[in-house]
């Protein structure tokens, strides 16, 4: 009994859920035949098994069901509202399935609510539609009738013997029959009043009657399957993987031995593996339709919910994949139909207005593609708003406006994935929580697989995601870098190519590796130098081989030193303890019995990206070459301002580079202005020389700090140089840093802060150096003011580390024992930079003791007194630069003094 | 640990220990979790990882994290271990928590003893922290110590310093 009810569990759940699906297509196409048989088979089925096994609750409710789906098969029109009637009927019974499953007994309880709104249904409506349907015989409503009439009852019947004949006790022709009787009874009846019109289409029905009968082959079909645990499942792919392995250290010794006579059998044992392989995968594949089965009716709810129209187009629902891959993207699935269907598509009288069709369209496609699955999820909907998005990443710190500025729209897309990002106006019930595109990212990169975002505002935006086949297998290449071996796996490689000093190598801008790929230039990465392992840079690239290789849009390449050949490796996962690197998906045992870690290229491809922007000097967590370079260089932006003067700015304090008609500058209450992307941004002239030019075109340089932006005006711009920030001659004037000589010109440096409205005038005159180099932690959340004080700090002789968080903070420290003072601002989201400091204290010695700085907003007497508890050795107002190279210098004195 | 003590003061009961050193110290692990004795082979090391993690290894068919016990007790690696894998024979403990496997390299294994209460000792305050955080207590043997570690401790740090490394 016990099994049979497990067994009715699961075969009713699936039921429901087919149902659940059929119903939804039904209402939109309530002529549909061969639908509502299928229904109505299914919830007869559950009816007459829940009688059998003496579950009253269960049975009633489906009765009741089945007696209105019986009304919609005799001709009731079927209305949105008695749909929705039944989905809640076919919720509650889930319910009672799930309690059931838990407690293996039915919960007690009255469905006496859902069974007379149900019986109503049933009654009412039928008799108004009889009413209105016979004086005007309508020409639409009337054949389907008719369809409906004849098969509905020959499949009743087929139907009936089939569930007689099924094996089960005869209880069940005791309970069942009856009830079901009764929906043939009425039907007739029902009809009689639009008989006449009969004879107008013979030919569909007997169509519906052959489709009926295939529907009875794939019954039949059903019968030749047997339902396995899945344990056993799992526990089989298991020592199938185990097998491949051992098959993979055979092949390998036998590559040893040249003269083996086991050659021939070990042949055949490498294809029996392969082919067990094969169908122990096959038997974990399910077809993606049961991941998007839910899915129409998330539809309809959602659409009923939000007002909208939409329809669910689902193209390659057949598309087969492993079932624990299912099983991981089945929620990103829903909670990206949810998105597209909430944010996505636009609201109908929007769409209507955009001259686009009313009804919006969720389009979900799957199809094989190599070793791959691909799945695509779009909408016809408004496409994302980047505006909203760039601002709102400004907003939470995720990126400083000048690198932002640089991006590209896909690039800016991705943002979606950060978890907490939301630019929904509002919070709706569906989504706009801010929680949900990140987990769907994680989700699918755990599996290995990718995610990719096209928008077009106002066409839609397509997420396309790219997974594996099966987890536990994958084709991978090995390669080696520096003295290891490594796996990449094969699903993001497109290509290899060899490089050497000759016609194919490696050319670099600016430090940066590319190679010229066929008309296009490609940027490449070294493995050894990602890993952290690089010695000898430039030799290394002379020669080996590039993988290229594609995440999401993004194309580049791993340079490795050598490629050996492909392997199918069986993929164990990190260690608890290595998780956290992102540059490892795993790890596996190749056949020679070697452990070798695999790659992940999601990890690779952020580094990559990371790397190319990170010129501006955000040192926290990035590699050590980008670290390495913003040490000792910086790049500055050369122009030409007043009296034909060089000036230079850090680039990286830079947000564009613009030049404006002079006919568009502005003036109001005597200060130049000009309307800029949406908004007043103020000119200002980069010295008391220059003047905004009457006519023709005016060189600006923008700099903006998230909302505000400000042009300086310039006279020319004139080159970018990456030099060594060495200010040699300290300016006098508060709009200058000082003066150093690039390119073999003196050129002042000047202070961004000076020009800033909401910079204070006391500049840093007469910098003191200190008496010896010390090195700086520098911490602040806003990479505008870890660009904009790095400058003032190296200016004033101090080696500078910066950190954009107090957990970073406290790792580079860990790290780096070269730091001598620490200078944070007290006000950081997260962890506030009291809390940095307390952490600090509490550390080893070595961290307990270094002098802090602090930098805040309002000097307020409890923040003095926080300070003072946690022994701050000064608190300096944020914008007070002056201060804070005193601050510093008092410090370095007091170092010196006791060093002596 | 403190009832734990207590506990074993009570009864007079005997806990087993594996001992291995590191250096001149001598450290003894609780029998039960010790697995393994084997000797590391194969290394490969996982570059960016944490410094106390030495590298993955392969032992019978399963992958291993092995992490060195000097580094994690913030002691140098011995001088024939500078180039990491190239060490001269080692010993490792095979040690399990929460289904994974790990491996404790260390200098050297010594032999099993069965310890009471009676030359149980606490840790004393002026160890090193790392060291004061690791050990459980300290037993007095015929002419040295014995420092007693807590495995779980020992497999217990976190990734926080990993990005330094």
């Amino acid at each position: 009994m016990d099994d049979l009810l497990r067994e009715f569990l699961t075969e009713s759940g699936e039921h429901l859920d087919t149902v659940d699906a059929e119903l939804v297509r039904f209402e939109q196409d309530p002529n549909n035949e061969t639908i509502l048989r299928n229904i109505f088979r299914l919830v007869h089925t559950i009816k007459g098994t829940c009688g059998f096994l003496g579950l009253p609750r269960l049975e009633a409710l489906a009765h009741a069901a089945e007696t209105l789906m019986g009304r919609f098969r005799d001709g009731l029109p079927a209305t949105s509202a008695s749909v929705t009637l039944i989905l809640l009927t076919l919720d509650r019974l889930k319910a009672i399935l799930a309690d059931l499953e838990a407690t293996g007994t039915e919960p007690t309880g009255s469905d006496d609510d859902l069974i007379s709104a149900l019986e109503r249904m049933a009654e009412g409506p039928a008799e108004q539609e009889q009413a209105a349907s016979l004086p005007p015989p309508e020409p639409v409503l009337p054949p389907p009738v008719v369809r409906e009439l004849k098969p509905g009852e020959v499949s009743l019947e087929d139907l009936e013997a089939a569930f007689l004949s099924a094996p089960g006790p005869d209880e069940s022709d005791v309970l069942a029959p009856p009830a079901a009787r009764e929906a043939p009874k009425a039907e007739p009846a029902r009809v009689e009043p639009v008989e006449a019109e009969k004879t107008e289409k013979a030919e569909p029905a007997r169509a519906e009657k052959a489709e009926g009968v295939e529907g009875e082959t794939t019954a039949a079909a059903k019968n030749q399957t047997i339902r396995v645990n899945v344990d056993t499942l799992e526990h089989l792919m298991t020592m199938v993987s185990e097998l491949v392995l051992t098959r993979n250290q055979l092949l390998e010794i036998a590559r040893r031995h040249e003269d083996s006579s086991y050659k021939v059998p070990l042949q055949r044992l490498s294809h029996v593996t392969a082919e067990l392989q094969e169908g122990v995968m096959k038997t974990r594949m399910q077809p993606i339709g049961n991941a998007w089965q839910k899915l129409p009716r998330v539809v309809r709810d959602l659409s009923a919910e939000l007002g909208k129209q939409i329809e669910l187009v689902m193209v390659g629902a057949e598309t087969e994949l492993d079932r624990q891959v299912l099983e991981v993207i089945k929620d990103p699935l829903t909670h990206m139909v949810r998105n597209s269907a909430d944010h996505g598509l636009e609201s109908t009288a929007e769409r209507v207005a955009a001259g686009k069709p009313a009804r919006g369209t969720i389009r979900l496609a799957a199809y094989h593609e190599g070793g791959t699955i691909t799945i695509e999820i779009a909408d016809d909907g408004k496409g994302l708003n980047l505006a909203a998005i760039r601002r709102k990443a400004v907003e939470r710190g995720l990126v400083a406006q000048a690198d932002l500025d640089r991006m590209t729209d896909a690039q800016v897309a991705k943002f979606i994935f950060h978890a907490g990002f939301s630019t929904a106006a509002a919070v709706t019930s569906v989504s706009g929580r801010g929680v949900g595109m990140d987990v769907v990212k994680t989700n699918i990169e755990t599996i290995g697989g990718l995610i990719d975002i096209a928008t077009t505002a106002g066409r839609g935006t397509t997420f396309t995601i790219k997974i594996p086949l099966t987890l536990a297998i994958v084709a991978a290449l090995i390669v080696r870098a520096g003295e290891h071996r490594f796996a990449l796996p094969q699903v993001a490689v497109l290509e290899l190519v060899r490089v050497d000093a000759g016609a194919q190598r490696v050319e670099h801008i600016n430090g940066a590796p590319v190679l010229r790929l066929r008309e296009r230039l490609l940027p490449i990465v070294s493995l050894t130098g990602l890993l952290g392992q690089s010695a000898a840079g430039a030799e290394a690239e002379q020669a080996g081989f590039v993988v290229v290789a594609q995440v999401g849009r993004e194309r580049f390449g791993i340079l490795v030193d050598e490629v050996f050949h492909t392997e199918e490796i069986v993929v164990k996962p990190m260690s608890v303890k290595l998780r956290h690197i992102p540059m490892f998906a795993g790890n596996t045992i190749l056949g020679d019995g070697a452990v070798v870690l695999i790659v992940d290229p999601n990890g690779v491809a952020r580094q990559v990206a990371q790397g190319v922007q990170g010129s501006g000097g955000h040192i926290d967590a990035d590699t050590d070459e980008t670290a390495e370079v913003t040490d000792t260089k910086t790049t500055l932006l050369v122009f030409k301002g007043g009296q034909g003067s060089f000036k230079a700015v850090p680039l990286s304090l830079v947000t564009r580079l613009e030049e404006i008609e002079c006919a568009k500058v502005e003036w109001l209450g005597g200060r130049a202005l000009i309307q800029y992307r949406g908004r007043l941004m103020p000119l200002v002239p980069a010295d008391a020389g220059i003047t905004i030019k009457a006519e023709g075109t005016q060189a600006l340089v923008v700099f903006s700090d998230g909302e505000r932006a400000m042009g300086l005006v310039v006279d020319e711009i004139v080159d970018i140089v990456e030099e060594r920030l060495d200010i040699e001659i300290a300016a006098d004037r508060s709009d200058l840093i000082g003066s150093a000589v690039l390119r073999g010109r003196a050129t002042d440096i000047i202070n961004i802060a000076h020009f800033l409205p909401l910079a204070y005038d006391d500049w840093a005159r007469g910098l003191k150096r200190p008496e010896q180099i010390s090195t700086v932690l520098l911490v602040d959340d806003s990479a505008f003011f870890r660009d904009m004080l790095s400058p003032v700090l190296k200016a004033a002789g101090y080696q500078v580390v910066t950190a954009a968080s107090a957990d970073a903070a406290l790792a580079t420290l860990q790290s780096d024992p070269k730091i001598e003072v620490v200078v944070t601002d007290l006000e950081m989201p997260g962890r506030s930079g009291f809390d940095l400091v307390a952490a600090l204290r509490r550390a080893e010695p070595r961290l307990a003791g270094l002098p802090v700085i602090g930098l805040t907003g309002t000097i307020g007497a409890d923040a003095v007194e926080r300070a003072r508890a946690l022994a701050i050795t000064d608190l300096v107002a944020k914008f007070d630069r002056s201060g804070l190279i005193a601050a510093l210098a008092e410090i370095g004195a007091a170092t010196v003094s006791k060093a002596a | 640990m403190q009832a734990a003590n207590a506990n074993a003061t009570e009864t007079g009961a005997t806990n087993d220990f594996v001992t291995v050193y590191v250096g001149d110290t001598l450290f003894g692990l609780a029998i039960e979790r010790v697995h393994d004795v084997f000797v590391p082979s194969g290394v490969t090391p996982v570059p960016l990882a944490p410094a106390e993690i030495v590298g993955l290894l392969n032992l019978r068919g399963r992958v291993v994290t092995a992490m060195s016990l000097r580094r994690r007790l913030g002691l140098p690696d011995a001088e024939a271990e500078a180039d990491g894998t190239k060490a001269s024979p080692k010993m490792a403990i095979g040690l399990e928590q929460a289904g994974e496997t790990f491996a404790l390299v260390v200098d050297g294994v010594g032999e099993v003893l069965k310890l009471g209460a009676d030359s149980r000792e606490a840790v004393p305050i002026n160890l090193d922290p790392r060291f004061r955080d690791l050990a459980i207590c300290v037993h007095r043997l015929d002419g040295r110590l014995l420092v007693i570690l807590d495995v779980d401790a020992l497999l217990g740090f976190t990734t926080a310093g990993a990005k330094a490394a």
